[in-house]
């Protein structure tokens, strides 16, 4: 990774060792997503994850090296997205189904990941949502300056 | 029944914190705390001693714990950060315009 | 009847206003209105047709059946709260179009307003406990960040004030509910109704009430509980102070006090009895700590605690008589509150102050809203035939009538407070010699309509006093709150008795 901003955020052995963990932080997150009908976690807990993985790096880093790969503006418009997602799919529900946010997929297998109907699609939408905005929580409140206003 | 106290003196706890505490950081972490003595209450509520995880199949006759507490609690934790979030917002905004994060200090309503 | 629309509608709106507003802000109000306008007419629709469907309409979410599920419940009482709550919303969307334009991000505004407008939908249609508590936290969330929306210091404070009484007491709202499943078992109110009506009144639940009664009364703003009121409705843009005292307070408060106490727990007497006191000490409070203020919306604040004293007042009496005063003077003082908070939003964009001191002299150059304040003012002080005095008097008439003598007379004599403090108002702000303070920009085309048109309401819905409409359109609500069973009755056959499946 090329790193514009090296004189930003903590030290070297820091950096090097958050390059080794922050992809693991990371898979993690996803994993407990999509296996989010299965086991214990899901969408929220998974977006947790996700975020931190995030917030992470810009510990390590300084907020500059994450802002110069994540657009703001795309991050936001990510979370709406999720969100509206989430609401069509309860509005499918209602009208294959019947009931707001009812089950319009086939059940599957119980204990494979293909199953439990439209549940993994939605932890997906959640984990995007939480993700998103999660970190936009953190990082309005990391660049508020106390000096200003 | 001494567990389900507990939770409630936690929970007192917490009213205490955020009714004497002056500095607003330690009032948000007052009304966490009130917050977390609730989400220990629901939880317990659902446990059942040497219960399984309420996942149903043909044929299972296990006792398991009450999922519906443990939903209550996810639910609440994220609207507990919701309100966290927003009050850490307002009390640095708080403090860009006042210089102090002390409530005695931040007086300028009257009521 | 699609009842999840009341809630998706404007839930939609909020998102879509984020993902294509940030960059045209015009789009904003447009999405908004649409919004507004849309739930509007459902809710219309749904109380126009609920008699057809025998007084009920219950929808399950996702595929079960309650107590499984959380369901949305449509009943006399919700179909008129609907109303209330979506015609203030559209006529305050309608004229934050131009007043907003004096702050900066309007998207933001309106995301923020469709959002405070899901949780209040929700609150009304929810028939569950816990997703009572979930969408009004998202409408009391969002109410924290408008009130601090114009970012000053004093908004700030009052904001923060009132996210920690918010915070605490909703916390208390769910200890309650979690004491309430962990009797019960059951979230659903109906079913928990049922359940407590088996096994009679435990003591556990008068810890209930009691936290109910703080939580709930605390977004109420009745009196031991109003200190956030008087910060925080001034502090918010004006179309906001007009939907959180014409509305959020009656929604979060007084709707969910009298669906859970009345419908659920069976209007126990202690609490009727605690309720009546709460009441008339915000009567009392509320009414001459407003003739003390100078700031115009800080008296419109205290005044709302004085005016809401009346409505819980009503409901207290448990009469039918005190109901349907009770009712009325809800949705008549969400009306000329929202009017006369517009007024005093129009005032300000007008001369960028609101100091009674300061102003004076206005009713020549601005003829618009020193009419619609006056309208407002014969209103809220019960003068006929402006809609204020059918409900204040049904209510001293239903205190009499009930043998709460001393009450009435309070209240009545309260009333003529009420009238002393607007006399001021018109006096510093429109009459009088002229104030330091100048007409700096006039009042836009959508501020002056949406005032007149709440102006116009306060005659006409007096017209609901016409008996015969009364006795069609309100009678069937006074039945659904005093029916102490109606309500548990008419949800029973949706109940799945049967185990899980």
């Amino acid at each position: 990774m090329q790193n514009n901003f090296p004189n930003e955020g903590m030290s070297v052995i820091v950096k090097t060792i958050t390059r080794f963990t922050v992809w693991l932080i990371f898979l993690y997150g996803l994993y407990i997503v999509l296996h989010g009908h299965l086991s214990p976690g899901g969408g929220f807990a998974g977006g947790v994850i996700i975020a931190l993985s995030y917030v992470h790096l810009t510990l390590a880093y300084g907020k500059n090296f994450v802002l110069a790969r994540v657009d703001k503006f795309a991050m936001n418009s990510l979370e709406s997205i999720a969100a509206i997602l989430f609401v069509l799919t309860g509005i499918v529900g209602l009208y294959v189904v019947g009931n707001f946010l009812a089950n319009f997929m086939g059940i599957g297998k119980l204990y494979t990941l293909i199953s439990a109907g439209y549940i993994p699609m939605l932890n997906i939408f959640i984990c995007v949502k939480v993700g998103m905005g999660l970190y936009l929580v953190f990082y309005y409140l990391a660049s508020f300056k106390p000096q200003e206003g | 029944m001494i567990l389900y106290l507990m939770c409630f003196f936690l929970f007192l706890v917490g009213v205490y914190g955020a009714i004497t505490k002056r500095d607003l950081i330690k009032i948000i972490l007052a009304i966490g705390i009130m917050g977390y003595s609730v989400n220990l209450f629901l939880v317990l509520l659902a446990y059942r001693t040497g219960a399984l995880a309420p996942i149903l199949e043909k044929g299972f006759n296990v006792p398991m714990v009450d999922p519906i507490p443990q939903a209550l609690v996810l639910t609440s934790i994220v609207i507990e950060l919701g309100v966290t979030a927003l009050m850490a917002a307002l009390a640095i905004r708080i403090y860009q315009k006042y210089d102090t994060f002390d409530i005695t200090k931040i007086r300028r309503l009257q009521g | 009847m699609i009842l999840s629309q009341f809630i998706f509608v404007p839930l939609l709106a909020a998102f879509l206003i984020v993902l294509f507003a940030r960059k045209k802000e015009n789009i904003a109000a447009v999405i908004a209105l649409a919004a507004c306008a849309w739930i509007l007419i459902v809710s219309f629709i749904a109380f126009f047709k609920l008699p057809a469907h025998g007084g009920m309409i219950l929808n399950n979410t996702s595929g079960w059946s309650i107590p499984y599920t959380i369901s949305l419940v449509l009943d006399n009482l919700s179909a008129f709260m609907l109303i209330v709550v979506n015609l203030v919303a559209f006529l305050s969307a309608f004229y934050a179009i131009q007043y907003i334009n004096h702050f900066t991000g309007k998207w933001n505004f309106f995301a923020l307003f469709m959002l405070m407008l899901t949780g209040m939908n929700g609150v009304i249609l929810t028939g569950d406990f816990f997703n009572l508590y979930v969408f009004m936290e998202i409408s009391l969330i969002s109410a924290y960040a408008l009130v601090a929306f114009g970012t000053e210091s004093e908004e700030l404070e009052a904001s923060f004030k009132y996210a920690t009484m918010g915070a605490i007491t909703s916390t208390m709202i769910l200890f309650g509910i979690g004491i309430l499943y962990s009797y019960t078992s059951t979230l659903t109110m109906a079913d928990v109704g049922l359940q407590l009506r088996n096994v009679g009144t435990p003591k556990l639940l008068f810890l209930v009430y009691g936290l109910f009664i703080a939580g709930f009364g605390l977004k109420t703003a009745l009196v031991p509980f109003h200190a956030w009121l008087p910060d925080a409705h001034p502090s918010a843009p004006a179309p906001i102070s007009a939907m959180l005292s014409g509305v959020l307070i009656k929604t979060l408060g007084v709707y969910a006090l009298v669906r859970i106490f009345f419908n659920v727990f069976g209007a126990p007497t202690v609490v009727l009895q605690i309720l009546m006191l709460l009441g008339t000490l915000s009567i009392v409070i509320g009414g001459f700590l407003s003739v003390v203020q100078w700031d115009f919306k800080r008296l419109l604040g205290f005044s709302s605690i004085s005016q809401i004293g009346y409505v819980v007042i009503g409901f207290a009496l448990g009469t039918p008589l005190g109901i349907l005063g009770g009712l009325l003077h809800l949705f008549y003082h969400a009306i000329f509150k929202s009017l006369l908070f517009l007024d005093s939003g129009a005032v300000e964009y007008a001369t960028d102050t609101r100091d009674l001191r300061q102003l004076g002299g206005l009713s020549k150059e601005m003829k618009v809203t020193s009419a619609t304040t006056m309208v407002g003012t014969l209103s809220i002080s019960g003068i006929p035939p402006f809609n204020g005095f059918f409900s204040k008097l049904i209510i001293i008439i239903a205190c009499i009538s009930a043998g709460q003598i001393v009450v009435g007379i309070i209240a009545a004599l309260v009333s003529i407070v009420t009238l002393a403090y607007f006399l001021k108002v018109q006096k510093h702000a429109f009459f009088g010699k002229k104030g330091s303070a100048k007409v700096l920009e006039k009042v836009p085309f959508a501020m002056k309509t949406a005032m007149i048109i709440l102006a116009a309401l306060c005659l006409i819905s007096s017209a609901i006093m016409i008996p015969s409409i009364r006795k069609q359109y309100l009678n069937p609500i006074v039945d659904t709150v005093m029916g102490k069973t109606s309500y548990i009755d008419k949800v029973e056959p949706y109940l799945d008795k049967g185990g899980v499946k």
